[in-house]
């Protein structure tokens, strides 16, 4: 019964992505994508075919991640504006079942958008590094899946959801980057700001996903990586899952409605 | 919808599977490998038309963000090896693009003189010098002090006494801004390399155009000059 519930939600959730039309929205955007890399493929003296697919990857890597969670948050927040939520919940179904059946709608666009965004990589570059790249990209979108409806249901309103999602997911592709640079400082590597700085920065590299490690367009472009990093892709995109699926939990059962 | 309600109306299920996975996350993130610069990894910089357009109106800001970017690549423990394993070529290609976004600032011209200039290999150190004397020439009264440290450099480092004239030469061929110890470095790399005659013809005529006002310093190279033609005669006499 209870997994019915949640299968129904999660079924109703991939309903309304499709009568919004959001498939067709999201191939309109790979297909700009696509023609924008042949484009770039022209201008280039040299390496033409590695700077079409470098940028194909990732662009629809970051297209992808903005059409999904911006459809996420609009969703439910038109579902909060519309009192929709109010009526699922006034039926026999518990707040928790609610979070997994959205959660498990969201994702399954997900993994449906991660199918076609690899669409294109395959053209474009060996099939077994698309694979790979395909299913870390599937992955990363399942943390941005979390993460919106995390968001989404702490902050209920589309900017404050919106810039958090955008901020947190610029930072956690950026932390590697920002570490390497804290690390090395030419002058002021001793002083106290400093080493509050580093402190704070390894304390945001415990609690954040390393998402620069999803789905990089260099698998493609350069050489497949190795079967392991998607291991680790897959551990860390578990855990992420759960727990920003636990903290949306959390925040909505907090919730007065 | 009103404020929240009380953390005892979270179930007791959604407490566990929060601050497990919490724990899982810190223990999983604590136990990946840290990230590791990598020399190698520098590749070519986009091309400045690209990152004008990237930088949505804020040259200045990306050209300052690229250089702590390039920073990151040589800034490593063990600092040698490192700049060893650079591709200087591309460092160089670094430089030029951040200059030219941001053609005021002069930490690239720092980077190249004072940073990757004082790596342990000649080639390197000459490549970045003549990235140095190629950026003065094209703002000589801003960059000055860079090309005279290439100048210095060049004397007691590579031992090129020509290249190191030739680079004081230029100061005070192009660089009117730049003060009268720059300027005047030329006269004491020709003294220093025994062309005592040509160092004072220079020195005289300098003094004798009314350049210098400052006593202090016309006191000094009035001595200095008086000092060069003793030499001058000291080592004629001892020639006869």
């Amino acid at each position: 019964m209870r997994h019915r519930q949640i299968a129904t939600i999660a079924r109703f959730t991939l309903l309304e992505a499709l009568r919004t039309r959001l498939a067709w929205l999201y191939v309109i955007v790979l297909a700009l994508i696509l023609l924008t890399s042949y484009f770039i493929q022209q201008l280039a003296i040299t390496e033409s075919a590695r700077l079409q697919v470098g940028f194909a990857a990732a662009a629809a890597r970051l297209a992808t991640v903005f059409v999904l969670s911006l459809h996420i948050l609009s969703s439910m927040v038109r579902e909060f504006n519309d009192k929709g939520l109010e009526l699922t919940l006034s039926f026999d179904l518990r707040r928790s079942h609610y979070i997994l059946g959205r959660l498990g709608g969201y994702t399954l666009i997900a993994l449906l958008f991660a199918l076609l965004a690899t669409l294109p990589q395959l053209l474009l570059a060996p099939p077994q590094a698309a694979l790979q790249w395909g299913l870390s990209l599937a992955l990363e979108l399942a943390i941005v899946t979390a993460l919106s409806v995390f968001c989404i249901v702490t902050f209920t309103q589309l900017m404050p959801a919106a810039s958090f999602v955008c901020g947190f997911y610029l930072l956690a592709r950026a932390l590697a980057a920002i570490r390497l640079i804290n690390e090395s400082p030419l002058v002021g590597g001793d002083a106290l700001s400093h080493r509050v700085i580093t402190l704070l920065i390894d304390a945001l590299a415990l609690l954040l996903p390393a998402l620069d490690r999803y789905a990089q367009s260099t698998w493609l472009a350069d050489s497949a990586p190795a079967w392991a990093a998607l291991g680790a892709n897959a551990v860390q995109g578990a855990l992420y899952v759960a727990l920003l699926g636990a903290a949306a939990m959390f925040d909505f059962y907090r919730r007065n409605l | 919808m009103t404020g929240e309600r009380s953390l005892t109306d979270v179930p007791r299920r959604v407490w566990l599977a929060l601050f497990v996975a919490l724990i899982l996350q810190v223990a999983w993130q604590a136990a990946q490998p840290r990230p590791v610069a990598s020399a190698a990894a520098l590749t070519a910089p986009p091309p400045l038309s690209a990152l004008r357009v990237a930088s949505i109106g804020e040259p200045v800001v990306l050209a300052q963000l690229t250089t702590l970017y390039l920073q990151a690549f040589d800034n490593q423990p063990g600092i040698s090896i490192p700049f060893r394993e650079l591709d200087y070529a591309r460092v160089v290609q670094w430089l030029t693009t951040i200059l030219a976004l941001d053609p005021v600032g002069q930490y690239p011209l720092l980077l190249a003189a004072q940073v990757y200039g004082q790596v342990s290999d000649l080639a390197r150190q000459r490549l970045m010098m003549a990235f140095v004397h190629e950026q003065f020439v094209q703002d000589p009264n801003r960059r000055w002090r860079w090309l005279a440290h290439a100048a210095i450099m060049a004397k007691h480092r590579l031992h090129d006494a020509p290249l190191a004239l030739n680079y004081a030469r230029d100061i005070t061929r192009l660089a009117p801004a730049a003060p009268s110890w720059a300027r005047q470095m030329h006269i004491f790399i020709l003294e220093d390399i025994g062309e005592l005659a040509s160092a004072k013809i220079l020195l005289g005529g300098l003094l004798a155009s009314g350049e210098i006002r400052d006593e202090h310093e016309l006191r000094f190279l009035t001595e200095r000059l008086e000092s060069m033609s003793n030499a001058e005669k000291s080592s004629l006499s001892s020639r006869k």
